[in-house]
């Protein structure tokens, strides 16, 4: 199915709810503007690895984490 | 012995999970005035491994390849924190999350219990190394002195402890010397690293001289007036605590003995009878 035909499935990014036509979690990453190795993600609590975001699909009210690395103690 | 060297404190070079760590100075990157200080405050400070963490990125957000692409830059070692974590269940994803992004299977391991303390959570604790242990990663946990604790992470599979000087941010210095002056007599062969609550210099000195392995610090260097003199200040003061430590310091006593020979003292006798 094309992107614009689908009805947007609405998520949780970084705990802000959003509508997103993205149907996996790699298109999200793409659509949210991240290059695939700068973001780390998690899908519902869950760290999801790099290689299986294009197999990881978004459903309604599923809760996505996008972590980059910042300075920490 | 080359007396012309500079006086460096670590004769014994430090290894920590088999990888040989050059300073005792472990550096957080947090709370500096600006990224050029904190870049200046590591080389200051001779850091070998410095903590870094994980942030929620905004959408087309570049600021943390930017932060990684500086930390990158300095040549030194990371150690991804969880902090902020307060289950197991955040804190092994964020160390999950971490490995993948860092590139590294070390993990500072923080499990929050209490916001005003944030002292260490530590059946939470426990529970997370042993799962982060058994998934490769080498886990460097943020705990109290209790040694029943300690006993149990080592169980769980960690070779590395990291007991707590006072809270996170408060400056305050080794709260409890005594107990941790048990904990580094109790477990002699397991690297013990001071982090958090270190203020002054002379804290870490301290720390040193009990025969603690290395300190973590961050607030008292990033929160300095002059971040990269202070970090030269804990460069220095490591150093001589940690070289006090090997060259054997002296037996504390309850009352006074003359350094001055008695032999051939003047005077001796004539008050005498």
């Amino acid at each position: 199915m094309h992107p614009e035909t689908r009805q947007a499935t609405s998520i949780y990014v970084n705990g802000e709810r959003t509508k997103t036509p993205a149907r996996t979690l790699a298109e999200l990453i793409e659509a949210l503007g991240h290059g695939e190795g700068t973001v780390a993600t998690a899908l519902n609590g869950a760290f999801v690895p790099r290689q299986n975001r294009a197999g990881m699909r978004l459903a309604e009210g599923d809760r996505v984490e996008v972590l980059a690395p910042r300075q920490g103690g | 012995m080359n007396l012309m060297e500079p006086p460096r404190g670590t004769r014994h070079a430090l290894s920590l999970y088999g990888v040989e760590v050059a300073s005792r100075l472990l550096l957080g990157t947090a709370r500096y005035p600006s990224p050029d200080i904190m870049s200046r405050a590591v080389a200051a400070a001779r850091a070998g491994v410095v903590t870094v963490s994980l942030r929620r990125e905004a959408a087309g957000g570049k600021s943390g390849q930017r932060f990684f692409d500086l930390i990158k830059s300095l040549g030194v070692r990371v150690l991804p924190n969880t902090a902020g974590c307060r289950t197991p269940r955040e804190a092994i994803t964020t160390a999950q999350m971490g490995r993948e992004l860092f590139g590294t299977d070390w993990v500072k391991l923080e499990v929050i219990g209490n916001d005003d303390t944030l002292q260490p959570d530590p059946f939470g604790l426990v529970e997370a190394a042993g799962v982060l242990a058994r998934d490769g990663f080498k886990v460097f946990p943020y705990t109290t002195e209790d040694l029943i604790i300690a006993e149990r992470l080592l169980s769980a599979g960690c070779a590395v402890l990291m007991p707590w000087g006072a809270p996170i941010g408060t400056g305050r210095g080794l709260a409890n010397p005594y107990a941790l002056s048990s904990m580094r007599k109790y477990f002699p062969d397991t690297p013990l690293i001071i982090d958090a609550g270190i203020g002054a210099p002379s804290h870490a000195s301290q720390a040193m001289e009990m025969g603690f392995d290395a300190v973590l610090l961050n607030t008292a260097v990033a929160t300095a007036a002059d971040p990269v003199r202070m970090a030269a200040a804990f460069a220095g003061a490591i150093d001589a605590g940690r070289a006090a430590y090997e060259a054997g310091l002296m037996e504390v006593r309850d009352m006074a003995e003359p350094s001055t020979p008695l032999a051939g003292t003047p005077f001796f006798d004539l008050d005498k009878p």
